[in-house]
């Protein structure tokens, strides 16, 4: 798969996504507007309940350029599946067709219809922005919230440390339908994201994009370090940037050395409370992870 | 070039004047987002050379090419400094309000 490579140089001085009213240094409104700056004008948004819907369309201040959608909070697939089917009803060319949903919208309530869109080999592209927790409605736990993260409904006591379990494997599920195209990204590696939307965009069926974006209100880091905080998660091997196509498992960066997990988890305050062992535990499943990761992928 | 642009708003009076269903035009700013922050950016356009990576990483998209270089919309900048952070050569600074 070719593309036409996509920088800070060449890439549209269009915006599609402005004026909106997430919070300042929200991870998630910069892979939006970056995902609609590489598809363009003939794009057609859907987005689920949750951040990205509540802080773009606030009635009359509607911040999207494009044409755009809320979708209900299960149904950002099906609501692609029908897309899909209207603009191919009216004779439309030359389109695309997008679903942005958050990490609750896609790992737990839009798994279904995900699945569904994906059986149904549609034409869509479906970018889960992960933030990790429902951050719109004030942090609670999702599918994606990592082991020992704080949040309202995974409180860290004396004996309970935050969230219990581990974050779904969301992309490995999407590749377990043996789907055309398939990647996890990071906001903080931008052009690799958007070198990833566009191969999306270019794979005749349905395609999907994990990609990263921290909160700074959920995390608990200062609005000017989400795109560090990113960086680091990447950089300590607790995210992966990896693509599946052609049902391969492909690994787009292997880091010889990791950075300490530590410095990732204790700039943010919602895995304060982490203890040594806690801390200990989180890197061991780490190195299990990439283990396999470097047995299969490579 | 697409981008959506402070409109004058006048409240429906009457029924009519209300949207037809639960759709409106696109790119229909009514209000700014200036009010939001107590620190602005200023680029120090001596010193920036037009790596754009403010640019692309400016999650509201105020950060824009002029002259080779970067100018920031005021309007919509809630000043959370994300560009300050990703500037490899220091030229923008917070300032206060």
């Amino acid at each position: 798969m070719m593309s036409d490579k996509i920088n800070a140089r060449n890439i549209t001085d269009n915006e599609f996504f402005y004026g909106h009213k997430a919070c300042a240094g929200c991870g998630g409104s910069l892979a939006v507007r970056m995902a609609l700056k590489t598809l363009g004008e003939r794009t057609f948004i859907a987005l689920p309940a949750g951040c990205m819907s509540a802080v773009g369309f606030n009635f009359p201040q509607l911040c999207f350029a494009n044409n755009a959608i809320i979708s209900t909070f299960a149904g950002t697939g099906s609501i692609l599946t029908g897309m899909a089917a209207g603009a191919k009803a009216l004779g439309l060319k030359d389109y695309h067709v997008l679903g942005m949903a958050g990490d609750g919208g896609t790992a737990d309530i839009g798994i279904q219809a995900l699945s569904g869109a994906i059986d149904r080999n549609d034409r869509v592209i479906y970018i889960c922005y992960d933030n990790e927790a429902y951050m719109n409605t004030g942090i609670q736990k999702s599918g994606l919230t990592p082991f020992g993260a704080r949040t309202t409904t995974t409180p860290a006591g004396k004996n309970e440390h935050g969230n219990l379990k581990n974050k779904k494997n969301m992309f490995e599920i999407v590749a377990a339908h043996d789907i055309p195209y398939a990647a996890t990204a990071s906001i903080a590696y931008i052009e690799d994201f958007i070198a990833k939307v566009k191969r999306a965009s270019e794979v005749d069926g349905p395609s999907y994009i994990h990609v990263i974006a921290p909160c700074p209100t959920g995390w608990g880091i200062p609005v000017d370090e989400t795109i560090n905080a990113a960086k680091k998660m990447v950089d300590c091997g607790l995210w992966y940037l990896a693509e599946y196509y052609a049902g391969e498992f492909h690994l787009n960066r292997d880091p010889k050395e990791f950075t300490d997990v530590s410095e990732y988890l204790r700039c943010q305050t919602r895995f304060a409370h982490l203890t040594d062992e806690d801390i200990e535990h989180i890197v061991e499943g780490r190195d299990a992870k990439w283990a396999k990761i470097r047995r299969e992928w490579i | 070039m697409i981008k959506p642009e402070l409109t004058d708003y006048k409240r429906p009076e009457k029924l009519s004047e209300y949207p037809q269903a639960t759709c409106y035009k696109a790119g229909h700013l009514v209000t700014k987002n200036s009010g939001w922050r107590s620190k602005r950016p200023v680029v120090n356009t001596d010193k920036c050379v037009g790596c754009f990576r403010c640019y692309m990483y400016c999650p509201d998209g105020v950060i824009f090419k002029k002259d080779g270089k970067v100018d920031i919309d005021y309007d919509f900048c809630k000043g959370c400094g994300i560009c300050v952070k990703t500037c490899p050569i220091t030229a923008i600074q917070m300032e206060d309000e």
